[in-house]
């Protein structure tokens, strides 16, 4: 049995410590060592986006990534992005009022895709083209997404940008 | 947790890390793990000790000098696209990192991974063909560099020793007037490529003096079209040129598989082959005038 290896990880803004295997994957440890289920696993091998989390700002697959690799890092998953009280944020409101998602299993990632294009835009008008090409990196089975790319232009617009 | 139990190790050093590689049975070095952490999911790797090149600095970003880039091993793919620099100097290598992946895998993937991955239906490896990229390796004996031309070996492998790493790759900078094209035909945006082809061009006046033409996707590792870039040379690029050029690559022996056979696979080869080298001539024409 391998040594366990000791990681310190700032997720949503609370620093977790744990000693975790160097094979657990960062979905597992946030699933199963910080019970933030949110993150959701489909194949678990970089295809589907269902498990997106964003790592120092970047979106990764957390399931293509070791729990051991995101030590002294900061992750930010689905958890910490409505605020405190329930009340949703504009890119989970955006996908509720377009109906951007029907079973809800790759939402979490997502949003997190979503997020992360509303920090690097720099303040400008997304094409529906790109907002396309950002979201062909998460799979859904059940929307068809048009929802979502409205939802996703509609929170990516100058106008909407920057309002957390 | 998927993989097979393995011990984990984070060098901040290339010599640190040529030494776990050389030391630890059973070693592999882990780049941005795009490739290799779905392998190891599947258990279709199982190292015993993972190298983690992530720690170490002087592996990453894009150096310019006069005439060339230099390319750290480690820099992610998606600090390649929005590379300045890149896109100015190299813009063939810009246009192929563009088909890369998606954003989530492009954050984390590297330059040097896909190179020593070489996926058949990878991008990368057909830029760097196509632009002679130099490569440097280190090892426990120092650093040797190498052509392309000697990189491959087989299938999903290069000539590498077990216990070296491609620390950079160098690679000239492309001159203003010169035409470059990357195009390559997959079911879905993103997904590897079933054919890809990489052509930069030179004209002298009318004539063609300089051609590269390499595909990828027909055979384990990039194929250069010598015959079709001889052809080409010397000759004004017109309809005719761009058809004899497509029936080279069209009747270029082919790997295949079920869902894409060789002659599929030989068909899109001639398709964008003729499409990339009109590509590659207008955007000399826009250079000229520009
Ligand atoms: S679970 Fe990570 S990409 Fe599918
Ligand atoms: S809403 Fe069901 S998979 Fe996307």
């Amino acid at each position: 049995m391998p040594e366990l290896y000791p990681v310190k990880i700032h997720v949503n803004g609370t620093t977790y410590e744990r000693r975790v295997e160097p094979r657990m994957h960062l979905a597992d440890f946030l699933r199963h060592e910080i019970d933030l289920t949110g993150t959701h696993i489909g194949c678990e091998h970089g295809v589907c986006g269902a498990c997106t989390v964003l790592v120092d700002g970047a979106s990764v697959r957390s399931c293509l990534m070791l729990a051991v690799q995101t030590d002294g890092r900061s992750v930010d998953t689905v958890e910490g992005v409505a605020a405190a009280d329930g009340t949703l944020n504009p890119v989970q409101a955006a996908l509720s009022k377009h109906h951007g998602l029907q079973c809800g299993f790759c939402t979490p990632g997502i949003i997190m895709t979503i997020t992360e294009m509303r920090k690097e835009s720099g303040g400008r008008q997304w094409t529906e083209d790109e907002v396309r090409a950002a979201l062909s990196g998460n799979l859904c089975r059940c929307t068809g997404y048009q929802g979502m790319v409205d939802a996703a232009l509609e929170v990516l617009t100058p106008l909407n940008l920057g309002r957390d | 947790m998927k993989p097979v139990p393995f011990d984990y190790h984070v060098p901040t050093s290339v010599a640190d890390a040529v030494e776990l590689l050389r030391t630890l049975p059973n070693a592999r070095a882990l780049a941005g793990g795009q490739s290799l952490i779905p392998m190891m999911n599947l258990r279709a790797a199982a190292p015993s000790h993972l190298i983690d090149l992530g720690k170490i600095p002087d592996l990453c970003g894009v150096h310019e000098t006069a005439s060339n880039l230099r390319i750290g091993a480690m820099t992610t793919q998606r600090s390649l696209e929005r590379s300045a620099v890149v896109r100015r100097h190299c813009p063939l290598l810009g246009e192929a990192v563009d088909h890369v992946g998606h954003q989530q895998t492009r954050n984390r993937g590297t330059i040097g991974g896909s190179l020593c991955h070489l996926d058949p239906g990878a991008e990368l490896p057909v830029a760097a063909a196509a632009l002679e990229m130099t490569f440097t390796v280190t090892g426990p004996g120092g650093s040797r560099t190498m052509s392309f031309d000697e990189f491959p070996a087989g299938y999903l492998t290069t000539t590498l020793e077990p216990d070296e790493i491609l620390t950079h790759i160098d690679v000239r900078k492309t001159l203003p007037h010169e035409g470059y094209a990357f195009l390559e035909f997959n079911q879905r945006p993103a997904d590897f490529a079933i054919v890809s082809v990489a052509v930069l061009l030179t004209l002298d006046g009318e004539q063609v003096s300089q051609v590269r033409v390499v595909l990828g996707g027909i055979d384990y590792a990039p194929i250069r079209l010598l015959e079709a870039e001889a052809t080409l040379t010397g000759n004004r690029l017109d309809d005719k040129a761009f058809e004899a050029a497509a029936a080279i690559a069209a009747a270029h022996p082919c790997e295949g598989d079920e869902v894409s056979p060789p002659e599929f696979r030989q068909h899109l080869a001639g398709v964008l082959v003729r499409r990339a080298l009109r590509k590659a001539l207008e955007r000399t024409k826009v250079s000229v005038n520009a």
